[in-house]
């Protein structure tokens, strides 16, 4: 757990004095990832530095843990802190592997322990130990460095990471593949995480709260969907973007919106099983599925009505099915391009998991603001 | 590209010196230059000593003057002090061993002092710049992960400054072996003796029993500097591997 109270701090200029963070409160749960989220020069670095020290507070408390850090030297301090920059930062002058045995080794591990965890991180990155491990920084892609980067940080199992737009230097390509990699890992380790970013995709996707600053101060501490659905102030909502409500459809997966009561019929049933099912789910949509229970096409009820023969005979192609765990922005992406109001959803092993309608998309979307209506 | 430009000099280097001994042999030369075989002995010594006292002390303080001049404490005068240090290198060495000279006297000791100054302004240089010229984020990565300055130094600005500094300590080992037969001219002796005293009575011998081992000395050094600093900078910022 990280706590920040009332933490200040003012740059004093021959001319000018700047106020960089203005008596900023936030509390990160442990295992939590809060993203500081704002345009340049609100203090997001200032915030975040002063958390290890590289920049001195000039007021207010630091709690880590529930321990105030201002009894720890900044050595020590550091140490028990992961911190990875935009710039990346390797020695170049160091391989791989000594990159990452840097504070493990300052903290007094022995050369062996240090130098299996250096080959574990970097399994867990997906680069092969054996290549990796005694190549030099200038021997890397900027992807593969970003990656050490961050396990570098994670050598010594810090409880707590501070990371300043450490996806900024990367291609949006690389960049979202790095993010997806970097929460998988973080669903594993459970770190605390303060993540500076600029980039409000980012920080919708990476936090678990997002704070967003304008010129020092907090202007909004909420969960994503909150600041996207209720932005504090007109600030908020003009940094978050008009669109910030479609932004919200990254933000629920289709799981949550899938009608599983949807009837199914074989392919051998006959119409009059059809309708049977549609009676009594009180659905217009009939999903034919295989022996395996992958779905293979739909028949309506209006189709079934006084209907003969075979269902193979009136079943229509699915246009697209989609996975469960898949967006709503993928979802809506896949409904407007075959021009559908509904789609089929499977689960890991293709099988059939429901229907996400595009009703069921808009209420989801929309009860936030029917609540708050309310209140 | 580089190693592959040294070598083709390296080359040539061998060329010019077989064809200088073949042209020394034939012209019975060599005779003469061996009458002058004790000289040479006691001279390249007296030389050795000379480049080796005065090289080695100015590595010993050039390098810690470098980076007790790049620290953030010294940042308010450390331009100050390289601006005189580059008017320094704009003073000819022989005008520095003359200095020298006017303050230190005759003998060994203006002599050494002359060379020591006049290889020192490259090492501080050298070391003052490459290790202002490590990146910043490289020092705030190694704070933020807990280094200690002393670590820092060390494991860090060191190791990525150290190809910088490796060619001003190389410059400055060229320099003090081209200007050390010029010792003799203030009474430090040295291989410059035989030199002097040769163009002096035109023997050619002589003049030769001083000059080859002053290039040959000259070229050894700037080889053994090639290679200390080909394998002693760390692969990883070596534009040489
Ligand atoms: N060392 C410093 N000296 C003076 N002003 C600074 C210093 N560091 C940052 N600032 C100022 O503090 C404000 C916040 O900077 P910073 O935290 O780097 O912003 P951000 O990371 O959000 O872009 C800016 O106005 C910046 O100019
Ligand atoms: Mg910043």
């Amino acid at each position: 757990m990280i706590q920040l109270e009332n933490l200040t701090k003012t740059f004093t200029l021959p001319s000018t004095t700047i106020v960089a963070a203005d008596k900023v409160n936030m509390t990160v749960p442990s295992g939590e990832i809060c993203v500081l989220l704002g345009p340049s020069g609100c203090g997001k670095t200032t915030a975040l530095k002063m958390i290890n020290r590289l920049i001195p507070p000039t007021s207010g408390r630091i709690l880590i843990n529930g321990e105030d850090t201002s009894g720890l030297n900044d050595i020590e301090l550091r140490r028990q802190i992961g911190y990875v920059i935009q710039q990346i930062g390797l020695f170049p002058n160091m391989t791989v592997e000594q990159n990452i045995c840097v504070v493990p080794k300052m903290l007094g591990w022995d050369i062996k322990r240090a130098k299996a965890r250096a080959a574990e991180l970097i399994d867990l990155v997906g680069l092969d130990p054996r290549q990796f491990l005694h190549r030099y920084p200038k021997e890397l892609s900027g992807g593969q460095q970003q990656r050490i980067g961050v396990i570098r940080a994670l050598a010594a199992d810090p409880p707590v990471m501070l990371m300043d737009e450490p996806f900024g230097a990367i291609d949006p390509i690389n960049r979202e593949i790095i993010q997806d990699e970097f929460l998988k890992m973080q669903a594993e380790l459970k770190k605390t995480i303060m993540f500076v970013s600029h980039d409000i995709d980012e920080a919708v996707k990476m936090g678990d709260k997002i704070a967003i600053f304008r010129a020092g101060k907090i202007e909004q501490f909420d969960a994503p969907d909150k600041i996207l659905a209720h932005p504090a102030n007109p600030f908020v909502a003009d940094f978050v973007g008009a669109d910030r409500t479609l932004k919200r459809l990254r933000l629920v997966t289709a799981e949550e919106v899938t009608d599983r009561n949807c009837p199914v019929v074989s392919r051998r049933a006959t119409p009059q099983e059809a309708r049977n099912a549609a009676r009594s789910s009180d659905s217009r949509i009939i999903v034919v599925i295989d022996a395996d229970h992958r779905p293979v096409g739909y028949v309506t009820a209006e189709e079934m009505e006084g209907a003969d023969g075979s269902i193979t005979d009136f079943a229509h192609a699915l246009p697209a099915t989609v996975p469960v765990r898949a967006d709503l922005r993928a979802v809506v992406s896949e409904m407007f391009a075959n021009d559908v109001m509904w789609l089929a959803c499977t689960d890991d092993k293709g099988r059939f998991a429901g229907i996400v309608t595009q009703p069921a998309v808009t209420a989801a979307l929309g009860e936030t603001y029917k609540r708050s209506e309310m209140n | 590209m580089v190693r592959q430009a040294t070598g083709i000099g390296r080359n040539v280097q061998l060329l010019v010196m077989f064809g200088l001994g073949i042209w020394v042999c034939s012209s019975g030369l060599l005779g003469q230059i061996a009458d002058n075989w004790d000289d040479i002995v006691y001279l390249s010594k007296q030389h050795m000593v000379l480049v080796g006292a005065s090289g080695a002390a100015a590595i010993l303080l050039g390098i810690p003057a470098g980076i007790w001049l790049s620290r953030p404490a010294m940042e308010r005068y450390a331009e100050t002090v390289m601006q005189v240090f580059n008017i320094g290198t704009t003073i000819p060495t022989l005008a520095v061993i003359a200095l020298s000279m006017t303050i230190l006297g005759i003998g060994f000791a203006p002599a050494f002092f002359g060379l020591f100054v006049a290889s020192l302004l490259p090492i501080v240089r050298n070391t003052y710049t490459g290790l202002l010229a490590v990146p910043p984020h490289l020092k705030e990565a190694a704070t933020g992960m807990g280094m200690t300055p002393r670590q820092i130094l060390f494991r860090v600005e060191l190791p990525n400054a150290l190809y910088v500094i490796f060619s001003g300590v190389r410059t400055a080992l060229a320099i003090n072996v081209g200007t050390t037969p010029l010792a003799f001219l203030i009474g430090g002796g040295g291989l410059g003796e035989l030199i002097f005293t040769g163009i002096d009575l035109m023997d050619t011998g002589m003049l030769l029993a001083g000059a080859i081992p002053t290039a040959a000395l000259a070229v050894m050094v700037d080889f053994m500097m090639g290679q200390a600093q080909l394998r002693l900078v760390p692969k990883g910022v070596n534009p040489l591997r």
